[in-house]
């Protein structure tokens, strides 16, 4: 479980190693606030997607789930693509519905961030991944809540690095956006350098 | 095909190139770079997708009410996605293995709704056709010359073909192992456009943040 969580955070960076989210990631990192308040709304969407399309995926989708009405060859595993859309789009909806009702200091600080999230590859990857490696459920909770943090530790750092670089001299067909990936590249190779960390 | 249109085909290649100057569709472009054979898969899926799912939006555009539209534009570009991933299972099994979750991550691709919500929706549909097609090639084109790069150096091969024998196996060319890991993408995609907007001035950025020089005080 501690293995998972570590690997999603550092060695497996949605962002840094498998270039998930990088739009995002590129586009809201002027300011540590935003990249904070983004990153806290993606390890809660991610915390409750992944989970949620484990249990339509085992229940609804998998080979023989509809074995109890009947229908035990039916395979709908090629639609899982679409139904794990829908269900992202739905739990950021009721999320911003339910911290709008309870938590209106939250939603006004989140709120923004929420439907940006809706097309966030990372979300989508990390449930696709999910499947792919054949998590079970507490495992698929771990790698939700361990994935969304390394986003967010991403991000925040990468925030903090450029609100640094706005003061530095930088030649002109790079600035922006070129400098960015290249920073992005150099953050990436930090991160590599936990590959093989294991606790003891 | 009058000047106009053949411009919605051409402008997305460099001049107006999806990903290094609108910023879209890099999440899943990077991570099948290494070699140019999944580059190239990728490339033709995702144009496949582009082009059809502008056709299809641009084509019921009037009848589309304003506040379901994106509802009904992300379900026409899941089920296109869903046909060409098993398209490829069918038929190129070994690449779409390789490709992994990157197909499928198509559906959330910017380019793809960005470019259904700017243009298919407002444009008849032979624009619209040549304006997804013309943003695939664009997306296309970055996606192959960084795996170029990237396979040349890191595996001395083009399209699995050794260019340059590698010294293990007795030729003359040490690969740089370096160039098939994650952050060797950022790197070459953060030259490309440096590149690309030293030859066209008209794409850099205005810098925000201007440093201004005291009396006295010389440039270092």
């Amino acid at each position: 479980m501690i293995e998972i969580f570590l690997r999603s955070v550092f060695q497996e960076n949605l962002a840094l190693t498998f270039f998930l989210g990088v739009c995002t990631f590129l586009a809201v990192s002027k300011r540590v606030e935003t990249a904070l308040g983004l990153g806290a709304a993606m390890i809660v969407v991610q915390s409750l997607t992944v989970p949620i399309n484990h249990l339509i995926f085992q229940g609804l989708l998998v080979e023989g789930a509809w074995a109890w009405v009947g229908l035990p060859e039916i395979d709908l595993t090629y639609l899982k693509l679409i139904s794990f859309i829908g269900v992202i789009a739905a739990t950021v909806q009721i999320l911003e519905m339910t911290l709008d009702r309870y938590a209106p200091a939250l939603h006004r600080s989140l709120g923004v961030f929420l439907p940006l999230i809706t097309v966030n590859c990372a979300i989508l990857g990390g449930s696709l991944f999910m499947v792919e490696r054949r998590y079970d459920l507490p495992e698929s909770l771990v790698y939700g809540i361990g994935s969304g943090v390394g986003w967010a530790l991403a991000i925040v750092a990468f925030a903090a690095i450029r609100e640094r670089l706005r003061y530095a001299d930088v030649p002109e067909g790079l600035r922006g956006l070129g400098v960015a990936f290249i920073v992005t590249g150099l953050m990436s190779m930090g991160f590599s350098a936990f590959v093989g960390v294991s606790l003891p | 095909m009058r000047k106009s249109n053949l411009h919605h085909l051409t402008a997305p290649l460099i001049d107006n190139n999806p990903v290094t100057l609108q910023m879209l569709g890099i999440c899943s472009a990077l991570a099948v770079t290494t070699a140019l054979d999944t580059a190239l898969i990728m490339g033709l899926a995702l144009l496949t997708v582009l082009a059809t799912a502008s056709t299809l939006i641009s084509m019921i555009r009037a009848h589309l009410p304003s506040s379901i539209r994106l509802v009904v534009q992300i379900t026409i570009i899941a089920s296109l996605v869903i046909v060409t991933d098993q398209v490829l299972r069918a038929f190129a099994f070994e690449i779409s293995q390789r490709l992994s979750v990157f197909v499928g991550l198509i559906v959330t691709n910017c380019i793809v709704l960005g470019r259904a919500e700017s243009f298919a929706m407002h444009n008849p549909v032979w624009p619209s056709f040549l304006d997804g097609v013309g943003n695939g090639l664009g997306y296309g084109l970055i996606l192959m010359i960084v795996a170029a790069i990237r396979e040349l150096l890191g595996a001395g091969a083009l399209f699995g073909v050794t260019v340059m024998p590698l010294a293990a196996e007795g030729g003359w060319f040490e690969p740089l192992g370096f160039m098939l890991l994650a952050p060797s993408a950022f790197f070459i995609i953060g030259v490309l456009i440096w590149v690309i907007r030293t030859r066209r001035p008209a794409q850099v950025e205005p810098n925000d943040f201007p440093i201004i020089l005291q009396v006295g005080e010389e440039k270092s």
